[in-house]
């Protein structure tokens, strides 16, 4: 029973609260960049999430068993990145070999994760809110949908937006900034939610 | 104080290591069996990677050909002698190849259609369309800042009285200049004797005539004088069927703004 409410506690933090790109501004490039369109966007969100949690898994397992140990803590920075990119990389040659369909359909975004910090963020955020195990994968399954959520809901609207009258000054990235500004603004609204 | 240094330089070293193993390994075990033709048709293919088939290089246009049946004729360098060779590799059988050349479709040159502002800092056509619609008072019109200049691999564009100008002679007709273009008034277009529309102006004749003395008002002469309907106007603007043209020139001397022009002059039909 904890851990179902530890999970859920999580769930709104990690969706709502802490949204990774619209209230912490983590992953912005993805969000501005894969959003044109909604199918392409559920894509980026699955391989965000995918990718979220087993970096997050392995790197409370290096921290927790070859950071503390050592006493070198503050290399978590570096660690991580070299560990995300190699399960990046890694990711990708398994699902190519194994499901060339998802590998084709990920396309150029898999490549794209190595290098963003929505990544990063998680686990540095696991490590100093020293996290356990369960709560790590929890809290980084949760943000990566969150992630998702923000990003599928704004290509939505995008895809609106390509049949609307805009003025002509304001067409293409300019409307989809301020798009992203009164998102965030929404957002906002689910501070000071906790249980 | 060995420590210090010792045991950080361990732990990276130790899981970098380990992680270059285990890819090292993981690129062995998933390797991903290739199919061979591919090698050949990217060794046959002109390996400049111009882009100007729609693929990301020669390799993935390769790839393309082999796995989704992809054009030859996509690649706009490609003579007779090399879409036989990859036929060949193919199985199948060679179509005809024509010759292609950009054209540019714009005439409002400097005292024709002037700025309605100056530009400062880089000169690229790109960053300079951003910015409102560009300096030129006709926002669909050439601004002569020369991008495609850069992209062309062969020296074959020059401006002219601010309005980029191909050199038939020159060009491969590889597209890149198109793809360079933000106003996207270049097109690759069959290298024959053909009319071609030198206007993209969009707007209504009675706006067009405002600002530039060499825009196409859609008054629709050319349509209906064309003998084989290859001309159609839509949006206030003349379009050519390049299939359907035969180069009798008819629309040529009937515009009343003289923008159409015929290329290929002296080449019969």
């Amino acid at each position: 029973m904890d851990y179902l409410k530890e999970f859920l506690s999580l769930a709104v933090l990690g969706v709502l609260v802490e949204n990774f790109v619209l209230v912490k501004f983590y992953g912005i490039c993805p969000f501005l960049g894969v959003s044109k369109k909604t199918n392409t966007a559920l894509g980026m969100g699955m391989a965000v999430t995918f990718v979220m949690v087993l970096a997050s898994i392995l790197t409370w397992i290096v921290q927790k068993y070859v950071l503390i140990p050592l006493n070198v803590e503050y290399l978590q920075t570096l660690s991580f990145i070299l560990l995300i990119a190699a399960l990046v990389q890694f990711v990708e040659m398994f699902v190519a070999k194994t499901v060339p369909s998802l590998y084709n359909a990920l396309g150029i975004y898999l490549p794209l994760i190595t290098t963003n910090c929505a990544v990063l963020g998680v686990t540095l955020i696991n490590v100093q809110r020293q996290y356990t195990l369960f709560q790590t994968i929890s809290f980084s399954f949760w943000s990566a949908i969150g992630f998702t959520l923000s990003i599928v809901l704004f290509a939505g609207v995008r895809e609106k937006l390509e049949t609307s009258n805009i003025p002509k000054y304001l067409k293409g990235f300019p409307i989809a900034l301020i798009t992203a500004g009164l998102m965030a603004m929404a957002f906002l609204g689910f501070q000071g939610l906790n249980f | 104080m060995l420590e210090q240094i010792l045991y950080p330089a361990l732990a990276i070293g130790a899981i970098g290591l380990f992680f270059g193993i285990m890819l090292a390994l993981a690129s062995i075990i998933f390797k991903v069996e290739k199919d061979e033709r591919i090698d050949k048709i990217a060794e046959i293919l002109p390996g400049a990677n111009c882009g100007g088939c729609g693929y990301a290089g020669c390799s993935a246009f390769a790839q393309a050909i082999v796995d989704n049946g992809a054009r030859i004729s996509k690649c706009n360098l490609m003579t007779e002698e090399k879409s036989k060779q990859i036929a060949e590799i193919m199985g199948v059988k060679a179509g005809k190849i024509i010759k292609k050349v950009a054209i540019v479709g714009c005439n409002g040159t400097c005292d024709k259609c002037g700025n309605k502002c100056e530009t400062y800092g880089i000169e690229d056509c790109y960053t300079a369309s951003q910015l409102g619609t560009g300096p030129k008072n006709c926002e669909y019109g050439c601004m002569g800042l020369g991008s495609c200049v850069r992209a062309c691999p062969e020296n074959a564009i020059t401006i002219i009285d601010g309005v980029a100008n191909v050199d038939e002679d020159k060009c491969i007709g590889c597209g890149k200049c198109a793809s360079t273009c933000p106003k996207k008034l270049i097109q690759i277009v069959p290298d024959k004797r053909i009319a071609i529309v030198k206007c993209a102006s969009k707007d209504k004749g009675i706006i067009v005539k405002n600002y530039c003395s060499a825009g196409c008002i859609g008054c629709k002469i050319c349509e209906k004088k064309c003998p084989k309907q290859a001309i159609t106007v839509n949006d206030d603007l003349a379009k050519v069927d390049y299939e359907a043209c035969v180069g009798c020139g008819i629309c040529a001397t009937a515009c009343p703004k003289g923008i159409i022009t015929m290329i290929n002059v002296q080449s019969k039909q």
